[in-house]
C-alpha cells in the first residue's frame, strides 16, 4: 500500500498552494453572501413596514418581532413553551426511532410475520399520519401525551421500513461466519444485525426529528394549550401576526439546533466505528 | 492400524428447492480427507463447491448421504469446522482483538485459556501489536491473517476456505495464499480450499478434487508432488511438474469439452 511519507505531506506545491486559496476566498464569499442576504431581507422587511408599503399588522415587522421577544421573556412564559414543545419532540422521535427499531428487529426474527405485515406498513406509509390526530386525541385525550402519540406515529413507519432495510443489507456472509461459528438468531442479531445497522438507525433518528416537529406543532394545533404550536394557533386567532411569526422564528431556530444536535450525535457514533 | 479419514463424505447429494423447481447441486458425492491434508476442490462456476462447503459446515442439510468427522455426523452448529468466508469479513468496528474473539464469544467459551491461545496466534503471526487497532489499519494481506487466526482460535478440526482470496488483487493474493498456507501447516490443519483459480490450488494442496458440471461429482482426484527445494506455494510454481498437473487439470475444466 502506497503511504506519502512525512514529507510529501509537507510539501505543498505553488499551484496547490493558490488552489486552497482559492477555495477558502469561496467559502468566504459564501458565507458574506448569505450573511448579506440575511441583513438584507430584515432591513426591507423593516423599511416596507415604515413606509407602509406593506401592513405590520398582517405581515409583521423584525423590531415588533423584537418587541415581542423581549415581551415574552419578562413575562417568563416564552421558555415554557420553548421547553413543553422541544421536549414533546424529543420524546417522539427518541420514541419512534426505539419503537419502530424494536418492530423492525420483529420483523426480521420472523418472516412469517413481516410478510404477513407487509400490507399494512405500506398503506400505513402512504397514509397522512395526521389524518389520525383527531383519533388520537379521543383516545388518548387533549394533552402533551396524544401530542407524542402524533409525532411517534408518523416517525414509527419510517422507521420500521427504513431499519429493517437495513438490516437486509447486512452481508450474508457476515451472517454466515457467524453461524458457522454456531451462532443462535439472537447472536446473529447481537453481534452483527444491529453494530453494522447503527448508521441506519441514525439515519432514521435524523429523519425523524423533522418529521417528529411536524407531529408535535400539528399535535398542538388540535390540543394546544402550551407549546410554541399553540402560540402559533393562539396568535393567528387574536391576530396577533407578531406572536406568530416570533414563534415560528424560535421554531426554526430550535429545529435547527437539535438537528445539529443529532448530526453531532452521529459523529461520535460514526467515528467509534 | 490405519486410522479412518478426519473427514468422510458419503454418497452427498443436495438439492435446493425454489418456486423455479429443483436443483441438484451435489449428485452421490463421496470424498475422504486425512488428517492434516490440504485439499483443493475445483469444479466449473456453480456445480456445487459452495454448496458443498456449506453441508460440511453443518450450514445446510443434505438431501441424501453424510459427512462424517471423526466418525461423527455433522450438525447444525458444529464446532468441528472452521469456515474462511469470501473476503475477510473482519467487524470494522470491533477491534482486531475483539474480532478474533469472535467465535470464542458466539461459543461462549471466552477464558484465560482460550484468551492466551488467541493472543499466542497474534504473537506468532506477527499481528500482537495490531491487537487495539481496528481493521481499517491494516492491509489486505494482514486482514486475512486476521481473519484466519480468528478461524484458527475456536481452534477447529477442519478449516474450510471458500474463494478465501478472491477479493485480493493478485500480487497480494500469491503472498496471503502463500503465508495462510504456511499458518495452517504450522498449527497442524486439515484443510479444504475452493477456488477459481488452478495455480493456486495446485500450489496450495496435496491433493486436488475436480467436480463435474451441475450436479456436482468427482470427476477426478490429482495427487500433488512437486520437486522444489522449499514447498511453499510461491516456490512451488516454479517446480517442473507444475506446468503438467496445470494442462492436465486445465483440460479437464475445459468448457468446450
Ligand atoms: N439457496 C439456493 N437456492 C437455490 N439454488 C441455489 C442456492 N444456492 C445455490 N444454488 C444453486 O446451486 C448450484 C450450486 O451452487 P454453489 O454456490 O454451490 O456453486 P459453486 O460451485 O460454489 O459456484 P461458484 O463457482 O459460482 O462459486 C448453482 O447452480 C446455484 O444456482
Ligand atoms: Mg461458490
Amino acid at each position: 500500500m502506497f503511504m506519502p511519507n512525512q514529507e510529501q505531506i509537507q510539501y505543498i506545491s505553488e499551484e496547490h498552494r493558490a488552489y486552497q486559496q482559492e477555495r477558502k476566498n469561496y467559502r468566504i464569499r459564501v458565507i458574506l453572501s448569505q450573511i448579506a442576504l440575511l441583513v438584507l431581507l430584515i432591513v426591507v422587511w423593516e423599511i416596507a413596514g415604515n413606509l407602509k408599503w406593506i401592513d405590520p399588522f398582517i405581515t409583521s415587522q423584525p423590531s415588533r418581532i423584537i418587541r415581542t421577544l423581549i415581551m415574552l421573556h419578562k413575562e417568563g412564559a416564552l421558555y415554557h413553551h420553548i421547553v413543553i414543545t422541544v421536549l414533546e419532540t424529543a420524546a417522539g422521535f427518541i420514541l419512534g426511532t426505539i419503537c419502530g427499531t424494536f418492530a423492525a428487529i420483529a420483523l426480521w426474527w420472523s418472516k412469517f410475520l413481516s410478510d404477513v405485515l407487509d400490507p399494512y406498513l405500506v398503506i400505513l406509509n402512504s397514509l397522512p399520519k395526521i389524518a389520525l390526530g383527531p383519533i388520537l386525541i379521543v383516545w388518548i385525550g387533549q394533552g402533551a401525551p396524544a401530542i407524542i402519540a402524533m409525532a411517534l406515529l408518523i416517525s414509527l413507519v419510517v422507521t420500521i421500513l427504513g431499519v429493517y432495510t437495513g438490516f437486509a443489507q447486512v452481508e450474508p456472509e457476515k451472517i454466515k461466519l457467524l453461524q458457522s461459528f454456531g451462532a443462535t438468531r439472537g447472536q446473529v442479531l447481537q453481534k452483527v444485525i444491529l453494530p453494522s445497522s447503527i448508521p441506519t438507525i441514525i439515519a432514521a433518528l435524523k429523519i425523524n426529528v423533522g418529521l417528529s416537529w411536524v407531529g408535535v406543532i400539528v399535535g398542538e394545533f388540535l390540543v394546544s394549550r402550551a407549546g410554541l404550536g399553540y402560540l402559533i394557533v393562539y396568535g393567528g386567532q387574536v391576530f396577533r401576526l407578531d406572536l406568530v411569526m416570533t414563534s415560528v422564528i424560535i421554531l426554526a431556530a430550535a429545529a435547527a439546533v437539535m438537528y445539529q444536535a443529532v448530526v453531532l450525535l452521529e459523529k461520535h457514533f460514526l467515528n467509534k466505528q | 492400524m490405519k486410522a479412518g479419514p478426519l473427514v468422510e463424505v458419503r454418497d452427498l447429494t443436495v438439492k435446493y428447492h425454489s418456486p423455479e423447481g429443483e436443483i441438484t447441486a451435489l449428485q452421490n458425492l463421496s470424498l475422504e480427507v486425512g488428517e492434516g491434508e490440504f485439499v483443493g476442490i475445483v469444479g466449473p462456476s456453480g456445480c456445487g463447491k459452495s454448496t458443498m462447503l456449506n453441508v460440511i459446515a453443518g450450514l445446510i442439510p443434505s438431501s441424501g448421504g453424510e459427512v462424517l468427522i471423526k466418525g461423527t455426523a455433522v450438525r447444525r452448529g458444529t464446532k468441528m469446522v472452521g469456515y474462511m468466508p469470501q473476503s475477510d469479513q473482519l467487524f470494522e468496528w470491533r477491534t482486531i482483538w475483539k474480532n478474533v474473539l469472535l467465535g470464542l464469544e458466539v461459543q461462549n467459551n471466552v477464558n484465560e485459556q482460550t484468551k492466551a491461545f488467541a493472543r499466542k496466534l497474534l504473537e506468532n503471526y506477527g499481528l500482537i501489536d495490531f491487537a487495539h487497532s481496528y481493521p481499517s489499519r491494516l492491509s489486505g494481506g494482514m486482514r486475512q491473517r486476521v481473519a484466519l487466526i480468528r478461524t484458527l482460535a475456536v481452534n477447529p478440526e477442519i478449516l474450510l476456505l471458500d474463494e478465501a482470496f478472491s477479493a485480493l488483487d493478485y500480487q497480494t493474493r500469491l503472498v496471503v495464499a502463500d503465508e495462510v498456507k504456511q499458518i495452517i501447516v504450522k498449527e497442524n490443519k486439515t484443510a479444504i480450499l475452493v477456488t477459481h483459480d488452478i495455480a493456486e490450488a495446485i500450489s496450495m494442496s496435496d491433493k486436488i478434487v475436480v467436480l463435474t458440471k451441475r450436479p456436482g461429482s468427482i470427476k477426478s482426484i490429482h495427487s500433488i508432488e512437486l520437486t522444489c527445494s522449499e514447498k511453499t506455494p510461491l516456490k512451488s510454481r516454479e517446480a517442473p511438474e507444475f506446468r503438467l498437473y496445470f494442462n492436465s487439470i486445465w483440460k479437464e475444466l475445459d468448457v468446450h469439452a
